[in-house]
This record gives C-alpha cells, sequence and structure tokens, in this order.
C-alpha cells in the first residue's frame, strides 16, 4: 500500500476574497485543514496617506483623514483636529466638545454594527447582518443630517466643527437609538445563545493578554483578554470624564469575548450619547485661536464695518449640506482673528470679507499656523488607541502627519492567533479583527 | 519646570547617551543616541516602578537638510501608571541605522518594516527586514522629503 502523502499544501486567501472584507492576502500553509504558517501580506491600500498630508495645509488633511476609518470617519476627523489643537494650545467650546462626543459614539456604534454584522453573515447567519444594516442606516441617517454626508463627511475642523447640529437632531437621535437598542436585543437572541455561533467562535483565536499587550493591540481586542485599557477612561479627553459609563472587558481573549465586548460597548456608546444629549450646553462650536468668544456681529472686518453692514443683512441662509435653508448658523461661530476657523458660510456665500476670510485659511501659505513642535494625540478608535502624532515647523503645512492605526498591530498578530487552528476559522477570526484596509494601510 | 519622575529616572540611571530631556506640551520626550536605545527600551519596560509594558506606536521623521537627517520616534505606555514617554533618536543620513527592538515587544517587528519601507533606516538584529506596505520592486522610500510626491512607479506585470 502506497504511503499517504504529508506535505503541506500553500493556500492563498485574497486579495480578492468574498469573505475577506478588505483587500490583504494570507499566504496560508495548510497540514489537511489545520494551518501551520500564516505570511499576512498587506498594503493593497496604501494611497501615502500621511506624504499627501505634508503637501496641503492643515485644512486639507481632514478630508484624508475621513478614508482612513471608514466606517468611523468621524472618530480619525476629531483625532486629527484635536491633536493640531494641542499643538496650537486651543481650547474648544464646551458645545463642540459635546458634539464630538456624540457624533463619535455614533461612529463606534456603526463601526461595531458594520463589525458584528459582517462577521456573523459570514458564518451564515445573514439575518444578523441585515438586521445591524438596517441600524446602521439609521445612523448614518443621522450622520447625513449633521454633516451632509455619510461616509466622507469632512465633519471636523480645527477649533471646532464644520456646522451646529440640526434643531430636531436629539429627537430624531433617541429615536435612532431606541430602535437600534432592540435591534441589539434581537441580535442578542439570535446569537449569543445560538449553538452554532457559540461553538464556531469559542475558542476559537484565542490570545493571552500577555502577547495582546507585547503586540501593541488596543481597543475591544484587548479588553477582550480581561485588560480595561481604555483611553476613554485611562486619558479622557474632550468631556468623556463627564459621563458614567463602564468598560466591558472579557477573559478569554477568543472570537466569542470579542463579539460579547462590543455588543456591550454599543450598549454603553448608547449610554453616552443619551447623557451627552441631556447635558449639552447652548454656544458657539467654534472657537478662534486665542481662544475668544465674541460677539457675532463683530464677525466683519471692523475697518470696513460701515461698508458691509448692509450686505450682512442680505445673508443667505444655508444648511450644512447646502441643500436648502431652515437654521442660521451664523450664530455659531465666534471667530475673531480669521486666522483659525472657517468663517461661517452664510458670509462666505453673500460679501467679501467672508469670502476673503475664506480665502485666507483655504489658500496655500495663508492658512492655520501652528507653532513649531509635536504633538502625540491619542484617542479611543472603534478598533483601538488611534493616534495622531503631529509635527509642525511653524508653517501651514504638517511637516509630518503620522497616523497610529490600531488594527495595524492586531494584523501584526494575526499570524500569531491563526497558526494551529482550523482553515475555516480564518474566517471567523479574521471577522472579529475588523480589519479596516483604510487605517491599516493609510 | 521640574521634570517628571519617569524622566528623573531616566537622568539617574543614564549618564550618558541623553542628548535632551524636556517636556513639550506636557508631554515627556526624551532624545537619546541610538547607542543606548535598547538599554533604554529595556529600562523603561522592565524597571519594577516604571513600567512601560507597551510600544504603542513607532515611527521616523525626516528633518530634511538638516544633521542628523533623521530621527525615529517611539512612544511607549505604562499601563501600570498610566503615562506616556515619547523617545527619540536622531539617525545619521549616512549610515541609518537603528538596534531592533523586537526581542523586547514582538509588535516592533511590523513598525520596524513600516520605518525602514517609508524611510530607509534600517534595524539591526531585525529577524525579517523587508517592505510591509509597498512592493518589494518598489524604488525610493516614499516619505523622504526628497521622494517626490508625484514620481509614479506602477507595478505592471507581463505585458504579452
Amino acid at each position: 500500500m502506497a504511503e499517504p502523502r504529508t506535505e503541506t499544501m500553500l493556500l492563498n486567501v485574497g486579495p480578492s476574497h468574498p469573505a475577506m472584507h478588505g483587500v490583504i492576502q494570507i499566504k496560508a500553509e495548510l497540514d489537511g485543514e489545520i494551518v501551520r504558517k500564516a505570511d499576512i501580506e498587506i498594503g493593497y491600500l496604501h494611497r501615502a496617506f500621511e506624504k499627501h498630508c505634508e503637501t496641503g495645509t492643515y485644512t486639507q488633511c481632514f478630508p484624508y483623514t475621513d478614508r482612513l476609518n471608514y466606517v468611523s470617519p468621524l472618530i480619525s476627523n476629531f483625532a486629527f483636529a484635536t491633536g493640531v489643537e494641542k499643538l496650537m494650545g486651543l481650547n474648544i467650546p464646551e458645545r463642540c466638545s459635546y458634539i464630538r462626543v456624540i457624533m463619535s459614539e455614533i461612529s463606534r456604534l456603526t463601526d461595531h454594527l458594520t463589525c458584528v454584522g459582517a462577521s456573523a453573515m459570514e458564518l451564515g447567519a445573514f439575518s444578523v447582518f441585515l438586521y445591524m444594516i438596517k441600524a446602521r442606516e439609521w445612523l448614518y441617517e443621522l450622520v447625513e443630517s449633521v454633516t451632509g454626508a455619510r461616509l466622507t463627511i469632512s465633519y471636523g475642523r480645527i477649533g471646532g466643527v464644520k456646522a451646529d447640529l440640526p434643531e430636531d437632531f436629539e429627537q430624531k437621535c433617541l429615536e435612532a437609538l431606541q430602535k437600534t437598542r432592540e435591534v441589539l436585543e434581537e441580535v442578542h437572541e439570535l446569537l449569543s445563545g445560538n449553538r452554532i455561533f457559540y461553538d464556531r467562535m469559542r475558542g476559537v483565536g484565542t490570545i493571552s493578554a500577555e502577547d495582546a499587550i507585547g503586540y501593541g493591540i488596543t481597543g475591544p481586542f484587548l479588553r477582550s483578554t480581561g485588560v480595561d485599557y481604555d483611553v476613554r477612561k485611562a486619558f479622557p479627553y474632550l468631556v468623556y470624564d463627564r459621563f458614567d459609563f463602564d468598560i466591558p472587558c472579557g477573559d478569554h481573549g477568543d472570537n466569542y469575548s470579542r463579539y460579547l465586548v462590543r455588543m456591550e460597548e454599543m450598549e454603553q456608546s448608547i449610554r453616552i450619547i443619551e447623557q451627552a444629549l441631556d447635558q449639552i450646553p447652548e454656544g458657539p462650536t467654534n472657537v478662534d485661536p486665542e481662544g475668544q468668544v465674541i460677539a457675532p456681529d463683530l464677525m466683519a472686518d471692523l475697518g470696513k464695518f460701515g461698508k458691509t453692514a448692509g450686505l450682512l443683512q442680505n445673508e443667505v441662509l444655508i444648511q450644512p449640506t447646502l441643500q436648502g435653508s431652515e437654521k442660521r448658523y451664523h450664530e455659531g461661530i465666534s471667530t475673531a482673528l480669521k486666522t483659525a476657523s472657517l468663517p461661517p458660510k452664510e458670509q462666505v456665500y453673500s460679501n467679501i470679507e467672508g469670502l476673503m476670510n475664506h480665502f485666507k485659511i483655504i489658500m496655500l501659505g495663508h492658512g492655520i499656523c501652528p507653532p513649531q513642535g509635536e504633538v502625540y494625540c491619542p484617542f479611543e478608535g472603534a478598533n483601538g488607541e488611534l493616534g495622531f502624532y503631529i509635527v509642525s515647523d511653524g508653517t501651514d503645512q504638517p511637516w509630518r502627519v503620522r497616523s497610529h492605526p490600531p488594527c495595524f498591530p492586531i494584523m501584526a498578530a494575526l499570524e500569531k492567533i491563526l497558526v494551529g487552528g482550523q482553515m475555516a476559522d480564518i474566517v471567523a477570526t479574521f471577522g472579529s479583527v475588523n480589519m479596516i484596509a483604510g487605517e491599516l494601510d493609510r | 519646570m521640574s521634570l517628571s519622575t519617569t524622566l528623573e529616572k531616566i537622568k539617574e540611571q543614564f549618564d550618558e547617551g541623553i542628548v535632551t530631556l524636556h517636556q513639550p506640551l506636557g508631554q515627556d520626550t526624551a532624545v537619546v543616541s541610538a547607542s543606548v536605545i535598547v538599554d533604554l527600551a529595556r529600562f523603561l519596560k522592565e524597571d519594577s516602578a516604571l513600567r512601560y509594558d507597551y510600544l504603542m506606536d513607532m515611527t521616523a521623521v525626516d528633518y530634511f537638510k538638516k544633521t542628523p537627517r533623521f530621527e525615529v520616534v517611539y512612544q511607549f505606555l505604562s499601563l501600570k501608571n498610566l503615562t506616556r514617554i515619547r523617545v527619540k533618536v536622531p539617525v545619521d543620513a549616512e549610515k541609518p541605522e537603528v538596534e531592533s527592538l523586537v526581542s523586547l515587544w514582538p509588535s516592533a517587528n511590523w513598525y520596524e518594516r513600516e520605518v525602514y519601507d517609508m524611510f530607509g533606516i534600517t534595524f539591526r538584529g531585525h529577524p525579517d527586514l523587508k517592505r510591509i506596505l509597498m512592493y518589494p520592486e518598489f524604488e525610493g522610500h516614499p516619505l523622504r522629503k526628497d521622494y517626490p510626491i508625484d514620481r509614479r512607479q506602477p507595478l505592471v506585470g507581463p505585458q504579452d
């Protein structure tokens, strides 16, 4: 009788594979069904984010940051803005901090919904995916009503946000959150005790707390191993220290723990948003470099005030989405020196001073010039610590912008997690990594 | 302004190799020469009071036309004390080489590959120093300031 063949087989998973949401390649060496070696290739979505940031102004970096983590773009937006504000020593208005918290948590919700939904779908639970995408849709509608876009939002500004919340936002938001909560309960019933789901997730893709720390892993992935590090609690930024919320932790460090951590984190995010909506104060949403708040009627260049007084009364009323007009955003902005915040769009479209101010900030060589220096600004992204390391040489263009992507360390550890497991578990584990190629490859 | 506990400890521990210790914007920063980076990293990691157990991030900056040209930047985090420190190592353009930290933190593996890929700084003792974001055939190092942003190097397969 012939000897059975014993050599291993090389299998390429990706870069274009239906179960790989994101372009990466895993060169897996298989011994039967067991993964013996997994070579992870990344870089398929490298768009030179950091290089591009060096060639434009600080304001022009915002659209790039949208495209880092395209499932929760608002968090990267605000992280970058906060980094530059730290460099400049700007204190943003309270209302703006609250808006940033609310929008960040909505982003975290959309991110976790996508992650849990997609990884459940890959294990065959297609209805869960549809339910979660339905909930994500309600949240995207909220994001759209505030920022004017669903994904490429560019809502953050240095010293503020693009526009105030719409008038009916609170009520719409609470409704959407309530509906999302119901979806989460439904998903809990469908998945958490489901035999098939449990068996595919429990004990699969395990990592120890020591390994996770050694690899620099943060976020839900780290917390599933029992380490309760969360930037929102450890280094509170914006106004996170004013809310009452928990940091859910798992104890097994496997896929099932990560699923439970994410589910609970969504609940905590909803809690934070509800408290923030309750506490949010009225007031301006933007700030000038001195941190001064100034009456809106002094907005026009004082030297020419007499000439433009008549023009100011003919303001165009516009929405941030530029689609129609409802609410005056004029009062929301408190620029005195006009060197940090963009002027309100009502002025840009209605008088020459506004237009000039606008161009003074947008034009190369004129815009926002933080003093020389460097800063590292950590935020809690949906996948873990998202850090911006910004070096300024004193001009209007950043000398270096480095974004520390939260899923980069996880991908570095992926080989260790996959080896020894089943081929079929690659899909389940990879789903729980929640790799976002945009921020991984930058 | 007085130095933070971490910086004081570094000052006590190391006589040579420290260029500056300062706290720009309240963030602990140590600029050290390349010869002591591994010792310093091990000290930060293993000192029972400091316990910087995370190598959170690692990158480089190209200060074009200045000497030394490059700076390798490490961000450490201590879970125990919840403090951060940034360690910077100036690197010469002539021989851009630094000792690898892979033996201390597995996370250094991919970070060092990225710094090598983007800046052309090599790491002594790295197990497998190859490009990570760009493809192996790529020429040059894209994040160097003398690499033009509009230079295109499409990777085209066989034409026939």
